[in-house]
């Protein structure tokens, strides 16, 4: 065994040997490649959406004589919906800035305030399928309203949980302060919320408003 | 020799993974401008449909896809941060790789089920049956 060892050493110090791997791990900074890795993550989740808003393209035209978009949608309820997400975003980039300068106080209460868009958000999402279902629209009426509720119902879940891990994370800042591993998580947040955002715009131009012109 | 190349080797890829961490390229400049950039061209969509300007809806769809598009871009640079160097290119890479699949999956998805709707719909035409 020893003796194995020594033969080996004495190899890799042969200079007409040739290397193929790197003799020592250089030192990397703990969590440097976080940020890479979570956009890997949500281009994955990119792919999710493209698969739904392609199944959307595919049966949105499907009412099987159940309504239609023009019936069904209220624009300016999805307006007023855009406006608040749109506007959790700009809070949750000041809640970044504040970051940046290490203010705790001014960190949570942007924070707080990109949570409170959020749950209008939700909440007002859950009011239009609420009523959707009420007037009888509900997701088994037609292939259209499957495909809807699938690709409106997932992006309102990503939101949920967008709001679970900032309540989370406020929580984890009022403890630990702006500490390096919670600056990582508020900036892999800022990128799922800010991702979710572009998500939207997707799902009001494609969903809202080409259904109600289709 | 070698020995002093790599500590300085070492040192200066600490100092970049610093670099990263700290800097999150954000500006409240930056962040004012993509929202400002965001209301306009989330407004003016929602105006053309619901008033019904341009008259035909094939212009209006149209239009309206181009100013999502538009929008998807600014939030990307303003909101996201994405600049061709940032991670070392792996960001824009994953980026260009990803939008490559959103448009085979869309394109496609679109193309051959139109094409299955338009060309093997059952014809119910009586008069054609032999």
């Amino acid at each position: 065994m020893d003796a194995t060892a020594t033969t080996m050493e004495g190899v890799s110090k042969t200079p007409d040997v040739p290397v193929f791997y790197l003799e020592e791990e250089h030192a990397h900074a703990e969590g440097g490649s976080t940020m890479l890795g979570f956009w890997i993550y949500l281009m994955s989740d990119c792919l999710i959406f493209a698969c739904l808003f392609a199944t959307y393209g595919v049966l949105g035209g499907s009412y099987a004589a159940g309504p239609s978009p023009k019936d069904l949608f209220d624009l300016p309820l999805v307006a007023v919906n855009t406006a608040m997400l749109l506007l959790s975003s700009i809070t949750y980039g000041f809640a970044v800035l504040a970051m940046d300068k290490g203010r705790v106080g001014q960190t949570q209460a942007w924070l707080a305030v990109t949570a409170v868009f959020g749950a209008a958000f939700i909440g007002l999402e859950l009011h239009e399928f609420a009523h959707m279902i009420q007037e009888g629209a509900t997701p088994q009426r037609s292939a259209f309203l499957s495909a809807f509720f699938t690709l409106v119902g997932t992006h309102g879940l990503h939101v949920t949980c967008g709001l679970i891990w900032l309540g989370t994370l406020m929580v984890q800042v009022a403890r630990r302060g702006l500490i390096e591993a919670n600056k990582r998580r508020l900036m892999c947040l800022s990128m799922f919320w800010h991702f979710l955002d572009v998500v939207w715009i997707g799902v009001f131009t494609f969903v809202y408003l080409m259904g109600v012109l289709r | 020799m070698s020995t002093e190349a790599h500590v300085s080797h070492t040192h200066s890829h600490a100092d970049h993974g610093h670099g990263h961490d700290g800097g999150t390229h954000a500006t409240f400049g930056g962040y004012m401008i993509g929202f400002g950039l965001s209301v306009v061209l989330t407004a003016i969509p929602f105006w053309l449909v619901m008033s019904g300007v341009l008259g035909s809806n094939e212009a209006t769809a149209l239009t309206v896809m181009a100013f999502a598009v538009v929008q998807i871009v600014v939030h990307m640079i303003f909101f996201l941060h994405m600049t061709p160097s940032s991670e070392g290119g792996w960001t824009m890479m994953a980026l260009i790789f990803t939008l490559v699949m959103v448009l085979i999956t869309l394109a496609g998805s679109l193309w051959v089920m139109y094409h299955l709707n338009t060309n093997m719909m059952p014809v119910h035409d009586m008069s054609r049956i032999p």
